[in-house]
């Protein structure tokens, strides 16, 4: 198994951290894994992008430039990445603020509105987990209890009591996950 | 000895083995794409720890001068920059090859030329392995691809600096600088002690004691006969290097009919196309240079009379393939395929280019 993933968004809705936390549960399930930002001039309101690669072999290049699963939290982010989905990959997206939809034919395609869902139950902070919740529901590269061990390692000790909250958003991303197409 | 598993980039990776690996001090000034070395350093204290100083200095030329000082005294001690700032360190670097110093030098190459762009590059091949600073001088040169290797190389830096005594340099890029792969760490190495140092490096300013005559660490002879011998002397060594140090990997290249020379971030991506290659029927290799001084000349040479072609891969507009070139005398076609300014190639590119300038040129 090897799943080449790139997630990108919005600088500051936690797409980097978002990688990690998957990149770290990887490892705790005895994975090879890598982690590749982009590391332009982003800020904040920038967009910002990471490849993650979940592999049960030797990883060749971190650098990618085609993917397993696209997850896309904002419209640049769709046009600019929509295309580089390989034929019956995965694009999961958030539907805030898309006002032009994916359109291929070939891939599956899943949303989840994690944005509204985090501002209705008041969970802003964990945005990016619900996605990652909905990302795990369509594809299970790692399993829930490793996103826990994954959590644990990739957080600093002061923000462990956050994790609880952490995994309830990743139960209610694989709750609303819907399917807009599937092969 | 015990490992731990971690999850770094390549940056960290580099700061964690220096204090590791009994690292005495680290002088250096940030700049992107490197910066989380020192970040790394500050964050993990190791003054507290090692009693390792790690020191930002006001200037990368002040860093340079300081690492000179340390490595004079017979301590491990390093400095790391990228493209523009290592530029600035080049007439350090030469008098620490000069007055024979073994020091560890990084560079997380970024695009040039002057102040570029932050995004990786490979285009500081010339400059590290070709001189950069004056005089007939060779920098010992490693490498790393992945971010085990950022690890393993300080280890394996600090073994070449003071068997040959002479400056180390790590050549990387920004891509493994910022990439987090799994990293398996080893048990603390402790550093030196001052007797151990009088020992290991007698030739060092460590305290002059009654029994010998003062020693003293220079760059300078005004005799040219003896400036000559110095420099036999700095050559026999280059020639051992070049005679016991080379190191590369192969990937796939017993039966390869093409194969593609490339280090760094550059050799992931080509090990990538080889995938793609094979896949498409294609025999293709990769030879991986870990050592860029002393190159892998006998090799390439033997593959060049094996092979129907080498395709030279770098971020560069076409650095390391002079070298190919010179390895392989011509006895098959050698090109070269480069993105460069900070443009990362992608694998598909780069098995293009093998189709386009070998197999049906």
């Amino acid at each position: 198994m090897t799943e080449e993933i790139i997630i990108a968004g919005f600088g500051g809705q936690g797409v980097l951290s978002m990688g990690k936390i998957l990149a770290y549960s990887g490892l705790m399930q005895d994975k090879e894994v890598s982690w590749m930002p982009s590391y332009g001039p982003e800020m904040r309101g920038g967009t910002a992008n990471v490849s993650v690669i979940i592999s049960d072999e030797r990883i060749s290049s971190p650098m990618i430039s085609v993917f397993d699963t696209a997850i896309i939290l904002n419209q640049q982010s769709l046009d600019k990445f929509e295309s580089s989905v390989k034929p019956g990959g995965v694009l999961l997206y958030d539907p805030n603020g898309i006002i032009k939809p994916p359109t291929r034919k070939d891939i599956n395609i899943y949303k989840v509105a994690a944005t509204e869902k985090a501002s209705e139950l008041g969970l802003a902070k964990v945005f990016n987990m619900i996605v990652l919740g909905a990302f795990l529901q369509v594809k299970p590269v790692v399993t829930e209890e490793y996103i826990e061990k994954g959590l644990m390692k990739s957080l600093p000790e002061r923000h462990h009591g956050m994790i609880p909250e952490n995994l309830k958003a990743v139960q209610t991303g694989k709750k609303i996950v819907e399917t807009v197409q599937t092969l | 000895m015990a490992k731990e598993l971690k999850l770094m980039k390549g940056n960290e990776a580099i700061a964690e083995a220096a204090i590791r690996s009994g690292c005495d001090g680290y002088f250096g000034y940030p700049i992107t794409p490197q910066s989380e070395v020192m970040e790394h350093l500050m964050a993990e204290k190791p003054w507290e720890k090692t009693g390792m100083v790690v020191l930002q200095a006001e200037s990368e030329t002040a860093s340079i001068n300081m690492v000179y000082g340390g490595a004079g005294a017979g301590k491990k001690v390093m400095t790391s920059s990228s493209s523009p700032g290592v530029s600035l360190m080049q007439e350090g670097m030469t008098y620490l090859a000069g007055a024979e110093l073994p020091c560890l030098l990084v560079n997380v190459v970024r695009g040039g030329p002057g102040l570029g762009t932050i995004q990786p590059s490979q285009a500081d091949y010339f400059q590290t392995v070709k001189g950069g600073g004056h005089g007939d001088y060779r920098l010992f040169t490693l490498a790393p691809a992945t971010v085990q290797e950022m690890y393993d190389f300080v280890f394996l830096g600090w073994e070449m600096a003071f068997k040959y005594r002479n400056p180390v340099m790590i050549l990387s890029d920004g891509a493994i600088g910022q990439v987090m792969e799994k990293l398996y760490v080893t048990d603390y190495t402790p550093r030196w002690t001052n007797e151990e140092i009088a020992e290991k490096c007698p030739w060092s300013t460590y305290g002059k004691p009654s029994t010998r005559k003062h020693n003293i660490i220079t760059s300078l002879e005004l005799e040219a006969p003896k400036q000559e011998e110095h420099n036999h002397k700095l050559q026999a060594k280059y020639a051992k290097m070049e005679e016991d140090e080379v190191r590369y990997e192969m990937v796939n290249c017993e039966d390869a009919e093409y194969v593609f020379v490339a280090y760094g971030s550059s050799a992931r991506i080509a090990e990538k196309a080889v995938q793609l290659g094979r896949e498409k029927g294609i025999k293709v290799g990769l030879l991986r240079p870990i050592t860029l001084f002393p190159f892998p000349k006998k090799i390439i040479a033997e593959l060049s009379t094996k092979v129907k072609g080498l395709l030279a891969v770098e971020m560069s507009a076409g650095q390391m393939v002079e070298d190919v070139r010179l390895a392989a005398q011509f006895r098959c076609p050698i090109e070269h395929f480069g993105r460069f300014g900070g443009v990362i190639p992608t694998p598909h590119e780069v098995l293009e280019a093998l189709e386009e300038k070998i197999i049906k040129a």
